[in-house]
């Protein structure tokens, strides 16, 4: 039941499922993500440039720990995924499984972090609209403003990501992936590494400008 | 999709689908064959675009005479508003790839299919959706969006119209583009048929492919403006509005970051059409393939080089307006390009004025005009006196509506044969370019001098002196309206009364022309091997080609 | 073209290039992290995003498999980078010099 991949003829008019098609149309899925998030580093370095003080002064409210943590998890989170692809090629599903759960349970991990951070923030009186944010000077509310719509965007393709992994895992245990076909798996991991590469970006410019 | 068997078949695609019986709503919106999903994209699209016609045609109404005539200044904002979105979103950036590019881009480069048909039609689907979405804006409390389609900070956030249900609507129609975006590229690459080397692919594939990238790299710029936006408005988040800090400024240039480049989404394949028809009329391979080529790909990166042209007024760095000016000019190369080589085609070339090569004079001519005033908005100095004024209106529709739209008209007369297996009155075809090049030039050309005038655009009422003008121009609606009916009714007429069209009645040598009208459901019986050139006419004879 | 529709090769890493790799990763996390203590003036958001661009590059090119890929895969990641740092520095001209 091959689906996702399109089957093509070669000349003997025998079928083939083209992998490298099914990874570039995922890699240009990827460079829209790319530039999505472009987009609001361009206007996150606009407004860093127009009020650099004012960013650093707010950004010393960020818990620069919690960033670290939850960039190591990502990391070993990404180092999990690709890991699962090798077991899976040596034909080892078990581990293959195995570590795609506990790249989820790390992206949980991750998103348990992000609500201690956020609910903190927000008993501070720290959100959007808020009596507190609106007395700051405009720089400081622009930064909180990017720092929710930045991390949130992320955290929801963390979470999308989750689902993602979560179907790979059926997908292995049905055997729809298999150890010489899993060009779903790797499609999958290449989102995961992209939420990843998002994050190595936002971690520094958010966290570490104090 | 099958399993991937070719089976010898005379059955068309209309008598064989993808889905389980052939007939029948759900074996059209369920179908995964590109060629019905070009035809699903049609039918929507061309409604759509009656839709923007008509609100431009009552627009025109009310500006027939000073103050007012038909409508309020509100519903005249509203009703400005919808044209733009609707033609733009709904119509010109998915017209010419979504229709044309889904049913001969894959046949171009001798594919059963496209590279994702399953994702091929879900775009399909979110295009719906977005215009669903589109709809519950003007339709919900709150009222249709009055900001013009740009969507200008601060007012966005300030109008109490559904502004957040039409740009969702936009962002939604921005998913669809970029899947077909990411479906083209992936199949040029893929999919091509032994012998169809990058060289040997019509240059209607080519343009196409350039679309395509800037589909996937500029689409999601607008998605997350848009988003930025919608946040804005919903959370209070501060990121544009000037009250909180943010700068207006930034907003433009990032709509026009992607609203730059999706100019070129609606010109390029335009482009490629053209491309096809000129050769196929004259008789004689195109003149200079390979600048043709390359010249899509430079449009398409040096569209991203030029968006703040759009902006010289708006306050932006004397820096920035001068480089932005520069750049501006080179665009200009090109597109000239083209036009030289497409006119030296046809030199000493066996021309066949057919209705789409007509079209095809008409574009040439329309676009001309519309890219020379493009250079003089694109200088400083004259901008300054121009921007925001008739001018820029007559201009853009000039290389819109005259470039694009009337492409789009000539890639129905040219496939429409292939498309359907039927002929239209050719007679009346070509009475009707002279119609409509009449009223477009009568609606359009007015406001050039308007505009030089000073009347400014977007207005709901003007001084007296520009009565005549007006007056002109909205006959000139009038006549464009009906070229638009007798270009529809004889189109769908020839689908009941039209005589059968063979396989290959203009005389054409892409592979289109060599399968038969309309196309079996998988386009080849057999995998094509590619040994000619994409327009080596010596192939007519092998084709028994016999001209009339 | 006839694409011979090549699997995708088993490009025989085992499991201990990527350990190395995620070790590199957390060895550089570790040292942005020990920088943005110091003050380096206005080298600071550049040693930052070296670091950051530095990650990426073992991310994208041996996580993401691309040093096993295509050829044609490491041109289209140059053309969307490209276009990104377009926008970037054409903006710029216009916020530096506003």
């Amino acid at each position: 039941m091959s689906q996702n991949e399109h089957t093509l003829n070669d000349s003997h008019g025998h079928v083939h499922r083209d992998d490298v098609g099914a990874r570039m149309g995922m890699w240009l899925f990827l460079f829209t993500e790319l530039l999505l998030f472009g987009g609001m580093f361009l206007v996150y370095a606009v407004y860093r440039f127009q009020y650099p003080d004012q960013f650093h002064l707010a950004a010393t409210e960020l818990n620069t720990g919690i960033g670290a943590l939850n960039t190591i998890i990502l990391l070993t989170s990404s180092l999990t995924v690709v890991l699962s692809i090798t077991a899976l090629q040596k034909k080892n599903k078990l581990l293959s499984v195995l570590l795609l759960v506990i790249t989820i349970l790390l992206a949980l991990f991750f998103m348990a972090n992000k609500y201690v951070e956020w609910s903190t923030k927000i008993a501070h009186g720290i959100y959007p609209g808020s009596e507190v944010l609106l007395a700051k000077q405009n720089g400081e509310i622009l930064f909180f403003g990017l720092y929710y719509v930045m991390t949130g965007l992320h955290a929801l393709h963390i979470i999308i990501g989750v689902i993602i992994l979560a179907f790979m895992v059926v997908f292995i245990l049905k055997d729809v992936i298999t150890h010489d076909n899993y060009v779903k798996l790797e499609n999958g991991g290449l989102y995961w590494h992209l939420v990843d590469l998002i994050w190595i970006f936002l971690f520094p410019l958010f966290y570490l400008i104090q | 999709m099958s399993d991937g068997k070719t089976v010898a078949t005379e059955k068309s695609f209309y008598e064989e689908g993808t889905t389980k019986s052939p007939k029948g709503i759900k074996s059209w919106i369920f179908s995964t064959d590109h060629k019905r999903i070009g035809i699903l994209y049609l039918c929507s699209i061309a409604t759509f675009f009656v839709v923007g016609a008509i609100l431009g045609i009552l627009m025109r109404l009310e500006l027939i005479a000073p103050g007012r005539t038909i409508m309020d200044a509100q519903t005249y904002n509203q009703t400005f508003t919808l044209h733009g979105v609707i033609m733009i979103f709904l119509f010109i950036v998915p017209g010419l790839p979504a229709i044309f590019g889904n049913f001969f881009l894959p046949i171009h480069i001798g594919a059963k299919d496209v590279a994702f048909p399953r994702l091929n039609l879900l775009s399909w689907w979110i295009y719906i959706t977005g215009a669903f979405l589109a709809l519950l804006a003007i339709t919900m409390p709150g009222g249709p969006v009055d900001t013009g389609w740009t969507f200008y900070i601060p007012y966005s956030v300030r109008s109490t119209t559904n502004v957040s249900w039409a740009i969702f609507a936009a962002f939604v129609l921005g998913f669809s583009s970029i899947l077909t975006g990411i479906n083209f590229i992936t199949t040029v690459h893929r999919m091509r048929a032994p012998g169809m080397t990058y060289f040997k692919m019509p240059l209607f594939v080519w343009s196409t492919y350039a679309t395509a990238w800037i589909q996937v790299i500029a689409t999601p710029i607008i998605a997350i403006t848009i988003l930025l936006l919608i946040i804005e408005r919903f959370f209070g988040v501060g990121i544009f509005d000037p009250a909180l800090g943010g700068d207006p400024i930034l907003y433009q240039h990032l709509f026009w970051i992607y609203s730059h480049p999706a100019v070129y989404i609606m010109i390029l394949p335009a482009m490629g059409v053209v491309s096809e028809i000129i050769p196929t009329f004259s008789r004689r391979t195109i003149f200079g393939y390979k600048a043709i080529a390359y010249s899509s790909l430079a449009i398409a990166f040096v569209g991203y080089l030029v968006w703040a042209h759009h902006m010289f007024t708006s306050g932006i760095s004397d820096t920035a307006r001068i480089i932005f000016s520069l750049l501006t000019f080179i665009v200009a190369l090109p597109s000239g390009v083209k036009i030289f080589n497409w006119v030296a085609t046809m030199y000493k070339g066996s021309i066949d004025p057919k209705p789409p090569f007509l079209w095809v004079m008409a574009f040439i001519f329309l676009f001309s005009i519309g890219g020379l005033t493009g250079l003089v908005l694109g200088s400083l100095a004259t901008d300054i006196h121009l921007h925001d004024t008739y001018f820029v209106v007559a201009h853009f529709h000039y290389v819109m509506f005259g470039g694009t739209g009337t492409i789009f008209i000539a890639a129905l007369f040219y496939w429409w044969p292939k498309m359907f297996g039927r002929m239209y009155n050719i007679k009346l075809a070509n009475y009707t370019v002279v119609l409509y090049f009449i009223a477009f030039n009568t609606l359009y050309f007015p406001k050039f001098i308007m505009g030089y005038m000073g009347m400014p655009r977007r207005y709901y009422d003007y001084l007296s002196e520009f009565t005549t003008l007006q007056f002109i121009s909205t006959i000139g609606s009038w006549l464009m309206a009906v070229a638009i009916f007798l270009i529809i009714w004889n189109l769908v007429r020839s689908l009941k009364t039209g005589r059968i069209a063979h396989a290959n009645p203009w005389g054409g040598v892409t592979l289109e022309w060599q399968i038969a009208s309309p196309p079996p459901l998988e386009n080849f019986h057999e995998v094509p091997v590619i040994t000619h050139e994409p327009y080596d006419f010596s192939q007519l004879k092998e084709m028994d080609y016999e001209s009339k | 073209m006839s694409h011979e529709n090549e699997k995708h090769e088993n490009h025989s890493t085992g499991y201990g290039l990527y350990i190395i790799v995620w070790l590199a990763l957390l060895g550089l996390t570790s040292i942005t992290v020990t920088i943005a203590g110091i003050d380096l003036g206005s080298y600071t958001l550049f040693v930052a995003l070296t670091i950051a661009a530095i990650k990426s590059y073992l991310v994208i090119s041996i996580f993401m498999h691309i040093k096993y890929e295509d050829p044609i895969f490491k041109v289209f990641i140059l053309i969307s980078v490209l276009t990104l740092a377009v926008i970037f520095l054409l903006t710029y001209f216009d916020i530096i010099y506003r």
